[in-house]
């Protein structure tokens, strides 16, 4: 039996903060721009790198690596966003797996990069005060609540409305002067930056990275996330994230099994819901809405 | 602008597809302000010359050019959204709405063309101007009452008509209109024409590719006639309809039967 005691009750919440996150970028280009991404733990791997050498290695401070983090997940994000230019969507899929596998193994192979071994990251600290426990779950959902807080913005502006025709037509999205080319790598770009932003969160919260951390097998676990919730919404690969997250925890025995159960989700999700729990809590309220519309008498307590 | 210079021009269009020549030497103008109509056969290339028009498919020899602000522009070699930011803009003839999208946001991706190339992509349509101006575009093809559903629940010949008013949010100065009577009853078709007459008398120019005899023969100003990728006549209406080669392309030789009336479906 596991004692859910409130510090493993913050530690599950902080770690399923960073998956919700993950699975926000992701969204991006996923979900928005319809593009799938199996390799999606490299932009992961991108900003923990980055975050854990600059501090580590180059002494910068906190509130710089965190930005840079960023950046070069933004920067990563739109390099490796242009296979996506030249080859078809199921052989995007394919690349991104190939691009997690290079990055990985790059990392491994790499001195400078601390090879299998890894790199230890210290406690951020902002203003001389150390983000840890409560205060850093604190910080990581207000990550999240950036992160949700684009996709919201987003939905509703040209360049989300760029990405949705994109998703749906690339042929007719063209036709209507979208350049499918750009907003392509405007969905890695963003997708990329939240991705580091993630990265560099993990990196903070284990306090130690290796390269296999973000294996391909990170990269599925997060695709399963924003799928199972529902991928183009906002809340979707939140609550997919903390759902299949945390709810494992509980059932720790189901834990050895989580890959097989990941697995099942999917394929239940494709074949049953493709819109994710989202679909289904939308199909809920439009039966209910429905059902309450009609005029006949009866209680609507 | 004056009515009676060229706005768009090919010069001397070949597509081949492996063996097949689809498009072989095609010279052709458009004129300001004209409707003009692009017949032939199935399989002749009509469909094909609209995308070397486009961007979709790449020339194999020639090349299109098109009048912006008294320029002569190249378009061949142009990617398709750089094309139909210039003012040339199409419709499909195997229709393709965004089916995820609403009826309105479909108009509304079209409005967006001005943005998609700078920062202001990021800000937000809003109700009142965005929303209300393709409300309007709606109501020009008669789909307000269809601006909230799903592109993808409408019936063809309704997504047909959203096609046409997606094209006009880019504000052109050239449509391309692939099939867009396919599927129309006899009131509908009569809708349609009433509006391409009043698009032209507001200062578009349209190239039709149309199967429907009727509308063809009713609101051309010109027609040209493609038959296995060549032109093979050009001229007003009632030309057309008495050429000798016109009526061979179509139901093959000493057939004496009229065009009018409609031949065949896509």
């Amino acid at each position: 039996m596991v004692s859910f005691t409130p510090d493993y009750m913050i530690t599950l919440i902080t770690i399923g903060t960073i998956y919700a996150l993950a699975a926000t970028s992701l969204n991006f280009i996923t979900g928005y721009a319809g593009l799938v991404s199996i390799g999606h733990a490299a932009f992961l791997a991108v900003g923990a790198y980055t975050e854990a050498i600059l501090l580590l290695k180059y002494n910068v401070p906190f509130e710089i690596a965190f930005p840079a983090s960023i950046l070069m997940g933004a920067i990563l994000g739109a390099l490796l966003g242009l296979p996506s230019l030249r080859v078809s969507d199921d052989f995007l899929a394919v690349a991104t797996i190939g691009i997690n596998f290079i990055v990985v193994g790059a990392l491994q192979f790499s001195d400078f990069f601390g090879g299998t071994l890894g790199l230890s990251v210290e406690t951020p600290r902002v203003l001389g005060v150390a983000l840890e426990d409560t205060v850093f779950m604190l910080f990581a959902l207000a990550m999240l609540a950036i992160g949700m807080g684009v996709s919201w913005w987003l939905q509703r502006s040209w360049a989300g409305l760029a990405l949705a025709a994109l998703r749906e037509d690339p042929q007719a999205a063209e036709s209507v002067g979208i350049s499918t080319a750009r907003f392509k790598i405007i969905a890695f770009t963003i997708s990329g930056a939240f991705a580091g932003m993630a990265g560099a969160l993990l990196a903070h919260y284990f306090g130690f990275i290796t390269p296999g951390t973000f294996g391909f097998l990170l990269s599925v676990d997060i695709l399963v996330f924003a799928v199972f919730g529902g991928l183009g919404t906002i809340w979707g690969p939140v609550v997919g994230a903390y759902f299949l997250y945390i709810l494992p925890q509980f059932l720790r025995t189901f834990q050895d099994y989580r890959v097989i159960l990941y697995g099942l989700v999917l394929m239940f999700i494709i074949v049953v819901e493709p819109d994710g729990l989202m679909g289904l809590y939308r199909r809920a309220s439009d039966w209910w809405s429905d059902r309450h519309a009609e005029p006949t008498a009866g209680e609507t307590a | 602008m004056s009515g009676d210079g060229s706005i768009l021009r090919t010069d001397g269009l070949h597509k081949f597809f492996g063996g097949v020549h689809a498009v072989d030497d095609v010279s052709i103008e458009v004129t300001d302000g004209e409707i003009l109509s692009i017949i032939g056969p199935n399989g002749a290339g009509k469909t094909t010359l609209f995308n070397l028009i486009t961007g979709v498919h790449e020339a194999s020899r020639g090349s299109a050019e098109f009048l912006v602000d008294g320029d002569w522009k190249r378009v061949t070699g142009r990617p398709p959204h750089a094309i139909a930011e210039l003012g040339l803009v199409r419709t499909w003839q195997n229709v393709r709405p965004f089916g995820a999208l609403t009826t309105r946001e479909n108009v509304l991706a079209g409005l967006g063309h001005e943005r998609y190339r700078s920062s202001s992509m990021f800000g937000r349509y809003d109700r009142e101007t965005h929303e209300a101006t393709a409300d309007d575009l709606l109501e020009r093809v008669g789909m307000d009452e269809y601006a909230d559903t799903p592109a993808s629940s409408l019936p063809l010949a309704l997504q047909r008509r959203l096609e046409i008013a997606r094209a006009l949010a880019l504000d052109p100065e050239l449509l391309l209109l692939d099939e867009p009577a396919a599927g129309l009853n006899e009131e509908e078709s009569e809708e349609l024409m009433t509006l391409l007459r009043d698009l032209v008398e507001e200062g578009l120019t349209i190239v039709l590719i149309e199967h429907a005899m009727d509308v063809v023969m009713n609101v051309s100003d010109r027609i040209y006639v493609l038959d296995q990728g060549s032109i093979i006549a050009e001229g007003p209406p009632i030309e057309i309809q008495n050429d000798e080669r016109v009526v061979e392309a179509y139901f093959g030789e000493s057939e004496t039967a009229e065009i009018e009336g409609g031949v065949g479906d896509a």
